[in-house]
């Protein structure tokens, strides 16, 4: 069966050539750019990695950080398959998109990262695995979740075609007849691969630093690190859903999603649950004057405690719940708060040995930079090429 | 191969040039050398050796009978023609004599002297006598047809512990009463079994002595100092030490220098040929060395006093190991851009924020 128009997603009919497109696009060709010089160069010419500190923002940012803030897929679909609630199914293929490029990248920038990328291809051949290693898990959990985030946009892409007007390619258009309605069938199939991968990988991320022992602060440095991450994920993930939403709303100009005031419910459950989890941990090791201490890496646990809390209590309150501007800034909040964290563990907190400092370089930054932008920059295009964004007329049907 | 040359019939050819490859670099000889080496090896050319024991323990003999490459029958009798050596030999009395004899007679200003031991010189000499001589007219007389004398261990190299206080033989070096031949000195107590075989054959392919050192040694083996190439040592430079045998420190394999180690004055290899063909030496087994490779350390220092040490950091020319900082930090360009654009996303959010309407009409879902 292949739907006549999607009754609740659509396209967004408008120009793609903006004047954000264009500064979009300037950062991220000054990021490929340094890229390039990376190739060539080698890393040391534009980074300030170094032996002490072998992981930058490149892997604290892209991989740690950046798929958390992908993680919107992930909530979503936990809400939606897992928890039965359809009426949010209107925001899923937005936030796919985004996970698929938050991914994507991150898969991108270790490529940038590895010192011998020309081994990389080892990653495909299963007698060159090392399954015990938690960098493997993490390896494979993310490419194959980038395979499961493109399947799963694929109906978009399919349905574009299917109900293109478009005379010059009836091929494209009898092979997505023919594929779209087998697609359907199978999905759910992808759908649940999609929920389980990023639960396996993300809980890695966080034990990855488990593996640094010492080297990262006590505050940071537990056994629990990858349910904290994960949990992490998740209200980053509900946070980025409320602030993409938001964005794209003023951006497009559309109206407001109302969905994702509700979505915000979920997060201080979620947000306390980590607390205690946090709290507990630092009391059972006895860390917890290490924490209050005041010193930097004190200040710096409860400026990402302080956000995370903030943000999570405001949502507590209905009053604030109501609010689009409230609920945007408790979003913001969290988003911060949470990939603070995330830096606290891979880069903040981690102290190889005495002497070792690292700040990111110029171009290590725009690269990062670079690739946000090329993240946002494919979004705008995305949207207005697809049926992603929620269907105006479904909607007020459906509400 | 000839059956008469450093390996038996039943050695590969893989092992002659294992072990032509590893004296070649233990002598520091250019890797090309390695053939002419194996040539040497492997030739009917075994140099007649005559081994004279005077006051001694056999001690250096028995550290070679523990040489595995080669085995100890393929050394005595494939390697070198061992013509007399008091303690291997299976020939006894008059016999025995006359094959030392027949020997310094066939081979006269061939064969190599190789002498184990001290000589006493009190009341002419009395105390060591084999065969009705005494080791001092032993000596200078095979040392008179010798090629070269090499002296093997402390006691015929500086003396040995006869030679210590009081000294009541008035023991001396084997090396002090050989005035006009060449001389190499292989101390130790006993020496690596390694550093006599690459001495010997070295002076079978190169015809020539080794490079040697003042006190006679050759530099090869000898050339630097045990602290310098000593497993312990990073301990030293980070200041962990042993205080006393079996205290944390001990256990946890410090450096052994306040245990008397001599490793610092102490000029020998052991720290990189080490022993038994498996890798071991005292210093890895917990002992401090007792720096029996120098005549003025051994017998003449309690094993527990302390040596001065020289240079004990690097020259300041040397580039630092252990920098006050590592790794590129912040610099003010990078910082201002950073927090520049992390200032504009904060604004431009804050901007959102504002211009976002305070309340919205809807109710509230009721789920």
């Amino acid at each position: 069966m292949v739907p006549k128009s999607n009754e609740y997603m659509a396209l967004h009919r408008e120009k793609i050539l903006t004047p954000s497109f264009w500064v979009l696009l300037t950062f991220t060709v000054i990021g490929f750019y340094c890229i390039g010089l990376r190739y060539v160069m080698g890393i040391g010419a534009v980074s300030n990695l170094s032996d002490g500190f072998p992981w930058g923002i490149w892997i604290a940012y892209d991989v740690a950080t950046g798929t958390a803030l992908a993680c919107g897929g992930y909530a979503l679909a936990i809400v939606i398959y897992i928890m039965n609630g359809w009426k949010y199914h209107p925001l899923i293929r937005s936030a796919i998109v985004t996970s698929l490029f938050g991914y994507a990248l991150a898969g991108f920038s270790v490529m940038v990262d590895l010192g011998r990328y020309w081994n990389a291809y080892s990653f495909f051949i299963p007698s060159r695995w090392q399954v015990n290693s938690v960098m493997f898990e993490v390896a494979v959990c993310v490419m194959a979740y980038n395979v499961v985030l493109a399947i799963e946009l694929l109906p978009a892409i399919l349905e574009r075609f299917v109900h293109s007007t478009n005379p010059r390619f009836p091929k494209l258009k009898e092979f997505a007849r023919k594929i779209y309605p087998k697609l359907d069938k199978v999905l759910i199939f992808f759908i649940i691969l999609g929920i389980t991968l990023p639960t396996m990988h993300q809980s890695s991320l966080g034990s990855m630093m488990i593996i640094a022992g010492s080297k990262l602060n006590p505050i940071w440095q537990t056994g629990f690190l990858p349910i904290l991450f994960l949990i992490n994920a998740m209200y980053i993930g509900y946070s980025v859903i409320i602030f993409e939403s938001t964005l794209s709303s003023v951006a497009f100009g559309r109206p407001f999603e109302k969905e994702v005031r509700i979505i915000a419910k979920v997060i201080p459950y979620l947000t306390a649950a980590w607390l205690i989890i946090r709290f507990a941990d630092l009391y059972y090791r006895g860390h917890l004057s290490t924490a209050f201490s005041g010193d930097y890496y004190s200040k710096m646990f409860l400026a990402e405690t302080l956000l995370i809390a903030g943000g999570a209590y405001m949502l507590t309150w209905k009053h604030f719940r109501m609010s689009p501007r409230w609920v945007f800034v408790s979003a913001v909040m969290l988003c911060v708060g949470g990939s603070w964290y995330r830096f606290s563990v891979y880069i903040i907190g981690f102290n190889p040995d005495k002497g070792w400092a690292y700040f990111p370089s110029l171009p290590e930054f725009f690269i990062t930079l670079g690739l946000v932008a090329f993240e946002i920059l494919g979004y705008m295009v995305l949207v207005k090429m697809f049926p992603i964004m929620p269907n105006l007329e479904g909607h007020k049907k459906s509400a | 191969m000839s059956r008469n040359s450093l390996f038996g019939a039943n050695v590969s050819r893989r092992d002659v040039l294992k072990f032509s490859v590893g004296v070649t670099a233990l002598m520091g000889l250019p890797y090309s050398m390695h053939t002419a080496i194996a040539d040497a090896a492997t030739s009917d050319n075994r140099p007649p050796v005559i081994w004279l024991h005077f006051q001694e323990c056999t001690g250096c003999s028995e550290s070679l009978l523990r040489s595995d490459h080669p085995t100890p029958a393929a050394l005595i009798l494939d390697m070198i023609s061992l013509d007399y050596h008091e303690t291997l030999m299976v020939g006894s009395g008059h016999q025995a004599e006359k094959s030392l004899h027949d020997s310094m007679e066939a081979n006269k200003g061939k064969y190599i002297l190789i002498v184990e031991g001290a000589v006493p010189l009190a009341e002419n000499g009395i105390y060591c006598k084999v065969g009705g001589k005494t080791a001092k007219d032993s000596l200078l007389e095979a040392a008179a047809g010798a090629a070269a004398v090499i002296n093997i261990g402390t006691c015929s190299s500086f003396g040995g512990v006869q030679a210590a206080a009081p000294n009541p033989t008035q023991a001396v070096s084997a090396a002090s009463l050989v005035k006009d031949k060449p001389v190499i000195n292989v101390p130790g107590c006993p020496p690596s079994p390694y550093n006599l075989l690459a001495t010997v054959l070295y002076i079978l392919t190169l015809g020539k002595l080794p490079e040697l050192d003042d006190k006679q040694r050759p530099v090869f083996a000898y050339g630097r100092k045990i602290h310098e190439h000593c497993e312990r040592r990073p301990h030293f430079d980070a200041g962990r030490f042993a205080e006393n045998f079996d205290d944390e420190g001990h256990r946890n394999g410090y450096c052994l220098y306040k245990l008397g180690c001599k490793g610092p004055a102490t000029f020998a290899n052991c720290s990189v040929q080490r022993f038994n063909d498996m890798g071991v030496w005292p210093v890895s087994m917990g002992h401090p060395c007792i720096g029996c490779t120098e005549p003025d350390v051994m017998f003449h220092l309690s094993i527990f006093d302390k040596v001065q040490v020289h240079n004990p950091t690097p020259p300041d020319f040397y580039p630092n190991a252990n920098p006050e900082t590592r790794g590129k930090g912040a610099d003010p360009l990078t910082t201002g851009i950073v927090g520049l654009i992390g200032g504009a996303a904060i604004g431009a959010s804050a901007m959102v924020a504002a211009n976002l309407p305070k309340e919205e009409n809807d109710e509230e879902d009721e789920a």
